[in-house]
């Protein structure tokens, strides 16, 4: 494994990262960390990790080289299929590989937060496995507009708690699920789904989520002889971004994630429009105002619709390592319908913004070579999309 | 300045002094309005050792429904900190000001800059909940510089080597969240909070405030022998919210808290014992 960019300080990404929780979870925070670093060396718990990514998760996932958006975006365009994962989006390698750490821990309690409601599922699918319990707080606007996910849970066994506050998105969702924790830390899990979160969460994700990464690397050489010119992924929290770039990050390769624009340029772009403040236990890029109040966000994509990022992104766009740019609503949707259409793959909404930048990136500089990490499938889009007229 | 570091600890000694524990109501700037909050800050310092101010933001973690909704009501009128701050300072209290306020408020403003400005308004210290010891070093200097308390905050959930690193640097008071969770009222206090706070007692020398819960004169009772001071937040917010009146709620917090104690300071007695 790759090490995380520029760490100073244990937990830290550069500046950014830390550990900013009240006094009540640093001793779960510090028990989790000692619990992640020895899980990560013990051959037992990494081989049931990997059979559980090889038969309950259906990894590896393909490589898929999609001729058709290669020849009207003209380059060479690859698809990492995260979509064909059991659950339909790479949340799910992150959720086993967490539960696993919390049996571990002898936790019985999971809680866990989500936005466009991946997560939750994977949370949700994972806990069913190995018995536990699941409560996963959702904004009530992504209840609405993620219907068939908010069916999956409850299938699944698990309890959706709406969060009515605020802008009722995943930014309260979080809020909800680290109050539950603080209030529940003997006997709960905080199954955090993005790269965001006080040390050691940006850590784990990234590790769990490296799989991506690491199968990419390999497929694209046996594919194309060669490394990528280009490995492109959305971000809003950005774990499915910090997955698959860990397995370039030490290339000589480009690293773009994309952010949401919404309808205008700032709606959710952290990176982009952001300044560095500490929202959910991390120091990171934020949107907020001049008196550090977090600002509400919108985005279509409600996985992306967050005015934080993980602390290593920040540090990858300080350093210059990976850079980050906004892609609008409607150039994700044309992107969604174009993928449909063309190659016969419903894309999520977040991915969508990855694929609409690839074109854009394309259109710049034909015949480079990319890999879109296409981070989950766009079946739990539909209901929301057909209702409001936008397909 | 270290006017304003004596005046937290004189606030204390005179308690001490005459046997009492320290009440200390915790108010949010701009709730229910800002003139009101104004209003209620006179009116509480008349029970009051020491006042605790919220400076709203918009997604607390530590706080409960009832102060998640008072700040979420302060900011629709617009609450900043430079308004809170001119308030504490127009209203020149006779008792000692803590803010409570979250990190990025902090560092919105800078270290340097939040502490200058808080200093100049008279402000004593701050109550940062989201700011735990390993993250504290930074802005506890810059705190020093000006005067200014950072209060260090223990939960059930602290360890003992933990406890004592916490206690070693304390100055002012230290926060004592009575049981692991969010803020708000509860019935009674279990019997794994009383052993938190003895064990606390046996190495603190600042003076030890319990908060979280306390809203009746018969939490006071129950966990006395082993506190210097009680904050008192939802319950008064609640009352607020609800139009009733604050000396509704303090009066008999306050007459609980000057009972005499059965035993003497907590603290000196578990601190004996430890030695003997």
């Amino acid at each position: 494994m790759n090490a995380a960019v520029i760490t100073t300080a244990p937990g830290r990404y550069g500046i950014y990262g830390g550990q900013y929780v009240p006094e009540t979870l640093m001793p779960n925070l510090i028990a989790l960390e000692a619990a992640f670093e020895a899980a990560r060396e013990d051959e037992g718990f990494v081989a049931e990790f990997e059979l559980t990514l090889a038969e309950f998760v259906a990894r590896p996932t393909p490589l898929y080289f999609a001729r058709a958006l290669s020849e009207s975006f003209g380059g060479r365009v690859y698809l990492k299929r995260e979509d064909c994962t059991h659950t339909g989006a790479h949340k799910i390698n992150n959720a086993v590989g967490q539960a696993l750490l919390a049996k571990r821990l002898g936790k019985t309690r999971i809680v866990a937060e989500t936005g466009a409601g991946q997560h939750g599922v994977a949370t949700a699918a994972a806990c069913a496995r190995l018995g536990l319990q699941c409560i996963v707080y959702m904004g009530a606007l992504d209840c609405e507009r993620q219907r068939p996910n908010v069916e999956r849970m409850k299938l699944l066994g698990a309890e959706v708690r709406p969060c009515e506050a605020g802008s009722r998105n995943l930014k309260v969702a979080i809020n909800e699920a680290i109050r539950d924790w603080i209030s529940n830390p003997d006997d709960t899990h905080y199954l955090i789904g993005s790269a965001v979160g006080p040390h050691p969460y940006p850590a784990i994700v990234r590790e769990f989520q490296s799989v991506i990464g690491r199968e990419a690397r390999g497929q694209i050489m046996v594919r194309e002889g060669k490394l990528p010119d280009a490995v492109i992924a959305c971000v809003g929290g950005g774990s499915n971004a910090i997955g698959i770039f860990s397995g370039f990050v030490d290339d000589d390769v480009e690293l773009h994630g994309v952010e949401a624009g919404g309808n205008t340029d700032a709606a959710a772009a952290t990176l982009n429009h952001g300044r560095p403040g500490v929202l959910h236990g991390a120091l990171s890029y934020l949107l907020q105002d001049d008196d550090g109040q977090v600002r509400g966000t919108h985005s279509i994509a409600p996985g992306l619709d967050y005015p934080g990022v993980g602390p290593e992104h920040s540090a990858l766009k300080d350093a210059g390592r990976a850079s980050y740019h906004v892609v609008h609503d409607a150039a994700a949707l044309d992107a969604f319908r174009e993928l449909s259409r063309r190659e016969g793959i419903i894309p999520a909404l977040e991915s969508s913004h990855a694929v609409a930048y690839a074109k854009q990136l394309l259109q710049q500089r034909p015949g480079l070579t990319v890999v879109i990490n296409l981070s989950g499938r766009g079946d739990k889009d539909l209901p929301s999309l057909l209702e409001r007229g936008l397909l | 300045m270290p006017a304003t570091q004596a005046t937290l600890e004189a606030a204390f000694e005179a308690a001490r002094a005459q046997g009492r524990k320290a009440l200390i109501p915790f108010l949010m700037s701009g709730h229910p309005t800002p003139r009101d909050f104004a209003a209620n800050l006179r009116e509480a310092a008349r029970f009051a050792d020491v006042i605790e101010v919220g400076v709203p933001f918009s997604d607390p973690l530590a706080d409960g429904p009832v102060i998640q909704s008072a700040a979420a009501t302060a900011l629709t009128h617009g609450t900043t900190l430079a308004q809170t701050l001119h308030t504490i300072a127009e209203a020149s209290l006779h008792v000692p000001v803590v803010l409570m306020l979250s990190v990025n408020q902090v560092l919105a403003h800078t270290p340097e800059g939040f502490a200058r400005k808080a200093a100049a308004a008279g402000v004593c210290g701050a109550i940062i909940p989201d700011l735990p010891h390993e993250e504290s070093a930074a802005v506890r200097e810059v705190f020093t510089r000006q005067g200014l308390t950072l209060v260090p905050m223990l939960a059930p959930t602290t360890g003992p080597e933990r406890m004592k690193a916490i206690l070693a640097g304390a100055t002012g008071f230290v926060y004592l969240i009575s049981v692991a969770g969010v803020t708000g009222t509860r019935d009674s206090f279990p019997p794994a909070t009383l052993a938190y706070l003895q064990r606390a007692a046996r190495h603190a020398k600042a003076p030890l405030c319990v908060g979280f819960g306390i809203s009746q004169p018969g939490h006071i009772n129950q966990l006395r022998e082993h506190a210097d001071g009680f904050i008192v937040g939802s319950a008064l917010i609640r009352a607020i919210d609800e139009g009733r009146s604050i000396q509704s709620v303090l009066q008999p917090l306050k007459e609980a808290a000057a009972q005499p104690s059965p035993t003497r300071n907590a603290r000196d007695v578990a601190q004996q014992e430890e030695q003997s």
